[in-house]
């Protein structure tokens, strides 16, 4: 089982602390396939946050493939998240060590890397996190 | 288990439904011309500065006073009527309870006031959940204690709305998380609308879906809390020059500020707002909109389509259907 810590004021919408909660579970082995989610009537009496949002949050990782709502029964995971491939990432963490070294030599500190990196991936991965991408806000 | 509920807004029934309504004391109207509607099921925060009319609206919802002008219904029925009296939970901000009175003793109460409806299960379960022994009277509870001994009388009484007075305002911190959670997870349970009103606008976010935001007696913001946030912009940067083009133009700013070079402004969005060279351009939080709007009056106000109430020409129709 799984305990969510839901931060309130972490500026990250409460339904998108559970998803990614719930996929660092399944990335270090806590959830594993199989594994029954509690009851949102469970993680709302311990986080004190509004039932629809877990819901949203299960819908979500079922959007995604990761959980399965079977009626009567509650949300169970479907497949785990393979903790990464070191292999396959070798080239790509090797092209972005380059690429900071270059911007050091350009004069970027660590904080202007940092926003230069994240500008460019809110462009690459248009984020899940807007009501119209991640489906109807509400049932 | 939640999920398995039939969801209430999802059949599209509206709890709460305002039109034209107005309520007038000796010292003046203490709401005026309010149509709003909410949607079942909703977790609801009622906000506003003291004086903008919570708790008439509370009082008219429950029945203990009539409108001076325009209908307010519950569940499609006349508040004052015996159903919707059923229908609706009201727990007072000062908790009343019964100090003499054991805790069985007051669920006793409970269960001969409300009859058939009762559910003694549901509320031993709230009590016991706090380890309150049964025998301890009202009046020698903790803060916390109480609070829990009152929810456990309005869910008892199986409501289909709870509405709620400042329900958390003289706990502490933990008690407060630990009744917001019992208040959560009993709402989860059976879906009921809640309306809860509060001053304190940090424990509004993650709690409630939708909002209902009074001043000076009218509705300056009603619907979901997300969709309310998504209409909005929060934008800082490098106050323009007079004259030169401003990332503004075109949106509706409900409140602006400058210091220094620096320009602060929420604004409603007429169309996309992009950052810019010189200003940035993010999500207001909850409390950033409540604090904007709360702050401007004069903004003219917000009510997303699940919160507008349909046309009188529609309303006979929708009658017919509640």
């Amino acid at each position: 089982m799984i305990t969510y810590q839901i931060e309130r004021r972490s500026g990250v919408a409460t339904y998108m602390q559970i998803v990614l909660q719930t996929k660092q579970a399944l990335r270090l082995g806590v959830l594993v396939p199989g594994d029954k989610l509690p009851t949102a009537k469970e993680v709302v009496e311990t986080a004190a946050i509004n039932p629809h949002t877990v819901l949203k949050a299960y819908r979500e990782l079922e959007r995604e493939g990761l959980v399965e709502l079977q009626p009567g029964r509650g949300t169970f995971v479907r497949r785990g998240l393979g903790s990464t491939d070191a292999a396959s990432q070798a080239p790509l963490r090797e092209e972005l060590t380059a690429w900071l070294r270059k911007a050091e030599e350009a004069g970027l500190d660590a904080e202007d890397a940092a926003a230069l990196f994240d500008a460019c991936r809110a462009e690459v991965y248009a984020t899940a996190d807007s009501p119209s991408q991640a489906g109807p806000t509400h049932p | 288990m939640y999920t398995e509920q039939f969801d209430p807004a999802a059949a599209g029934l509206v709890a709460l439904e305002a039109t034209g309504l107005g309520k007038r004391y000796r010292r003046g109207w203490a709401l005026e011309e309010c149509a709003f509607r909410l949607p079942a099921g909703r977790i609801c925060g009622l906000v506003g500065p003291n004086g903008a009319g919570k708790s008439t609206l509370m009082s008219l919802a429950t029945g203990v006073s009539g409108p001076s002008a325009g209908t307010l219904r519950v569940f499609g029925g006349d508040p004052r009527g015996g159903r919707a009296r059923r229908q609706v939970g009201y727990l007072a901000q000062s908790k009343p309870l019964y100090p003499r009175l054991s805790v069985a003793d007051t669920l006793r109460m409970g269960r001969e006031l409300n009859g058939d409806s009762w559910d003694q299960g549901r509320a031993e379960a709230i009590v016991r959940g706090g380890d309150i022994p049964f025998h301890a009277r009202a009046g020698s509870l903790s803060g916390g204690q109480r609070t829990r001994l009152a929810l456990a009388l309005c869910f008892g009484k199986r409501p289909r709305m709870l509405l709620l007075d400042e329900p958390m305002a003289d706990l502490d911190p933990l008690v407060r998380h630990e009744m917001t959670g019992v208040l959560m997870a009993e709402a989860a349970e059976s879906g009921t609308t809640v309306v809860m009103s509060t001053h304190t606008l940090p424990e509004l976010e993650g709690v409630c879906d939708y909002l209902l935001v009074l001043a000076g007696g009218r509705v300056r913001l009603a619907g979901e809390a997300d969709e309310l946030a998504w209409a909005h912009s929060l934008v800082t940067g490098v106050l323009p020059a007079p004259g030169a083009a401003s990332p503004l133009d075109g949106h509706t700013v409900v409140e602006s500020t400058t210091s220094g070079r620096q320009f602060t402004a929420m604004v409603r969005r007429r169309g996309s707002l992009a950052p810019g060279p010189t200003w940035t351009v993010a999500e207001p939080s909850m409390e950033q909109l409540l604090l904007a709007y709360l702050r401007s009056p004069e903004a003219s106000p917000l009510l997303t389509p699940s919160a507008t109430p349909p046309a009188p020409t529609h309303l006979a129709a929708k009658d017919h259907a509640a």
